[in-house]
């Protein structure tokens, strides 16, 4: 096991969050677990197929980013691990769910499946399978929004976020983009979730330089990295990219360290990652984190939150039942939307 | 009506449909400052700047997903390959996301973008430069494939192509940008999935497209010396094949020849005679002839690469041979 890299230190007096912001991130971030565990149940009882990449032990990264952003008008590019960056979006979870389920209710209609949830109401552009290759298209998002407002001279200051993982950062269309989006400054934040490994591949044995954030210097960019289990850090992080492309100031790469508490899909056998690594990481937990700094600094009390995890757990369930009742994609529709006029 | 060469034709269909709709942008390597390699985007640059007409660092693969995510967004963008074979680097971004995305994405997103450049065989450039993608990417569900061939189609064909709200692969051939022809001075467009009748004729049916077609009339004349009446038509559309067009014209002449510039093997004259067949079977008096390239990397050297592609006298050859039943 490699040795843990110093957290960055965050200043928890400068915090300041409404109870109100306070429960949609907690909401956000518990939802992302539960609706996961759900899944893996599913999988395992035959209800979805394919690849299926979990999330648990990222959620802060997603809530504290997607939830600093403006629903329905900023733009998420999402990897193959992209449940909670739709759920975080906005896309309901009933929507995910049937889409996972292979149902024409799901968000894209059944065709996509696990690695591909879109929705273009949400401004979700979708989850990208192949490693890295989300990372153009965000950018096209991103040269879009300057072109309305440079090109057409819209009153326009829309955000895009791209996520992607410590593996796609190894890849050359990281750092074509990170290159056309300093030199353009679009206004996009690059997200890479390190959670350490790519499948089995350990960070350290892929790249020369571990710190990814240090990366962005080489294009004039801003480059953070954040504690990736702690949703205030993030959040913290994410306003001030976020205000900084707003205001026109250019990208912004974020390397959130993180962890994932799964293995890389439900079918990994997960042999490779030490399990004092694993409890490094599973005691620090990013929804009891912030449930603890909650409650001890009397924003919300346990009760709430517990009120708010039953919820969660509900609408899961209602997700589920949704999913279940939905119908199959109409056979007589097979090559419907292979082109605009579908 | 203006005599126009075929780069200028292009660059007018282009610059027309900037005026028209300021959602329309060019990017690519050298497309700006410098005017495009072939010249094809040259005053655009001055014309409507720097965003418009974008100077893009050489990141294929990246500048066209790139254009892919402004195409979900609203934009429509050009994108032009400074010859089309680098854009192999962009074959990613072509098939999973330009071509395959709106399906996968069950319609959430559409992708109106032009992917355009200089394909085909050129003078001595080597293998790398002298590439057919066409046939490559023929496989990839969504993508519209179109070569235009002729001043006049370039330009008409280019407008329907900006126009359209799909992925269109556009190809231009890097020997026919000086093609000159009269062309109207009122506007007009043509369908991206009409087949274009080049010569009537009774005998036998020619298919071709691109810079061939031009290797066809060449042939003509031998051809009509040799007694035969050849009903010549340029595919236009390479994806999808107008097969009402080419069935209409096989159940008069009950022969086909098809002259092309990609090799043979899985190339679009592969697929051409697949669906002749599978849907023309009973109107054939004989197998379908192909002429195509050589499966080799194109030679360098000048008499290897005349060897490489289909010459004119091996479709009057083979004209003569069908008429005889020799084949």
């Amino acid at each position: 096991m490699a040795e843990e890299r110093t957290l960055p230190k965050f200043d928890y007096s400068t915090v300041k969050i409404s109870k109100e912001e306070s429960l949609i991130y907690y909401e956000d971030m518990v939802l992302g677990r539960l609706f996961e565990d759900k899944c893996a149940e599913m999988y395992y009882r035959g209800r979805m197929f394919g690849f299926v990449h979990l999330y648990n032990g990222q959620e802060a990264v997603s809530s504290g980013i997607v939830k600093s952003l403006r629903p329905d008008q900023d733009y998420v590019c999402s990897t193959y691990r992209d449940h909670v960056h739709a759920l975080s979006s906005g896309v309901p979870a009933k929507e995910v769910m049937a889409e996972l389920f292979g149902k024409v209710t799901g968000c894209s209609k059944g065709r996509g499946g696990s690695m591909h949830m879109f929705s273009e109401p949400h401004k979700l552009l979708g989850g990208y399978a192949f490693v890295a290759e989300g990372i153009p298209v965000a950018t096209g998002t991103a040269y879009q929004s300057m072109y309305r407002k440079k090109a057409l001279g819209e009153d326009f200051d829309q955000v895009t976020v791209c996520f992607f993982g410590d593996g796609a950062s190894n890849n050359g269309q990281f750092f074509e983009c990170l290159n056309m989006a300093a030199l353009w400054k679009l206004p996009i934040l690059y997200v890479v979730e390190n959670n350490k490994w790519a499948i089995g591949m350990a960070h350290e044995r892929a790249t020369s330089q571990p710190e990814i954030y240090k990366k962005a210097s080489v294009f004039n960019m801003e480059g953070y990295e954040v504690d990736g289990m702690d949703l205030l850090a993030v959040r913290d992080v994410a306003q001030k990219a976020i205000a900084r492309a707003r205001a026109g100031e250019g990208p912004t790469l974020i390397e959130a360290l993180t962890y994932r508490f799964r293995g890389h899909s439900l079918a990994d056998p997960d042999e490779l990652r030490d399990p004092t690594e694993k409890e490094f990481w599973n005691a620090r937990d990013p929804i009891k984190k912030f449930a603890t700094y909650l409650t001890e600094h009397n924003i919300v009390s346990q009760s709430e939150l517990d009120t708010i995890d039953k919820k969660v757990q509900q609408d899961i369930e209602e997700a589920v039942e949704f999913a279940e009742a939905s119908p199959e994609p109409d056979k007589s529709e097979l090559y419907r939307y292979i082109f605009a006029e579908d | 009506m203006a005599e126009t060469l075929m780069f200028n034709a292009l660059r007018q269909a282009i610059d027309e449909e900037m005026a028209k709709d300021d959602k329309v942008f060019v990017l690519g390597e050298d497309v700006g400052q410098y005017g495009g390699s072939y010249k094809v985007t040259k005053g655009l640059y001055e014309k409507y700047g720097e965003f418009r007409v974008l100077d893009t660092p050489i990141a294929e693969n990246s500048f066209t997903g790139m254009a892919v995510g402004a195409a979900m967004s609203g934009l429509r963008p050009i994108i032009e390959g400074m010859n089309m074979g680098f854009l192999l680097l962009a074959f990613n971004q072509i098939a999973n996301n330009a071509g395959m995305m709106r399906y996968t994405s069950g319609g959430n997103y559409k992708i109106p973008t032009v992917i355009r450049g200089p394909g085909g065989v050129g003078r001595q450039l080597g293998a790398e430069h002298s590439q057919r993608l066409e046939a490559y990417f023929q496989a990839v569900p969504g993508l519209k494939i179109v070569a235009c061939s002729t001043a006049y189609n370039a330009k008409g064909l280019l407008k329907s192509a900006i126009r359209d709200d799909n992925p269109v692969l556009f190809f231009e051939h890097v020997l026919l940008y000086n093609h000159k022809e009269n062309l109207p001075d009122y506007e007009y467009t043509l369908p991206l999935n009409k087949a274009e009748i080049v010569r009537q004729g009774k005998d036998v049916t020619i298919l071709t497209y691109s810079r061939m077609r031009h290797h066809c009339t060449q042939a003509l004349k031998q051809i009509e010396k040799d007694g035969y009446d050849p009903e010549i038509i340029d595919l236009i559309s390479l994806k999808p094949l107008d097969m009402e067009t080419i069935g209409e014209s096989i159940r008069k002449t009950h022969r086909v020849i098809i002259v092309e510039e990609c090799m043979k093997t899985g190339g679009i004259g592969a697929e051409l005679t697949a669906s002749i067949k599978y849907q023309l079977f009973d109107e054939l008096d004989g197998p379908v002839v192909r002429l195509s390239s050589q499966d080799i990397p194109t030679p360098y050297n000048g008499t290897l690469e005349r060897l490489t592609i289909v010459q004119p006298e091996q479709i009057v050859e083979a004209v003569s041979k069908i008429m005889n039943n020799q084949i």
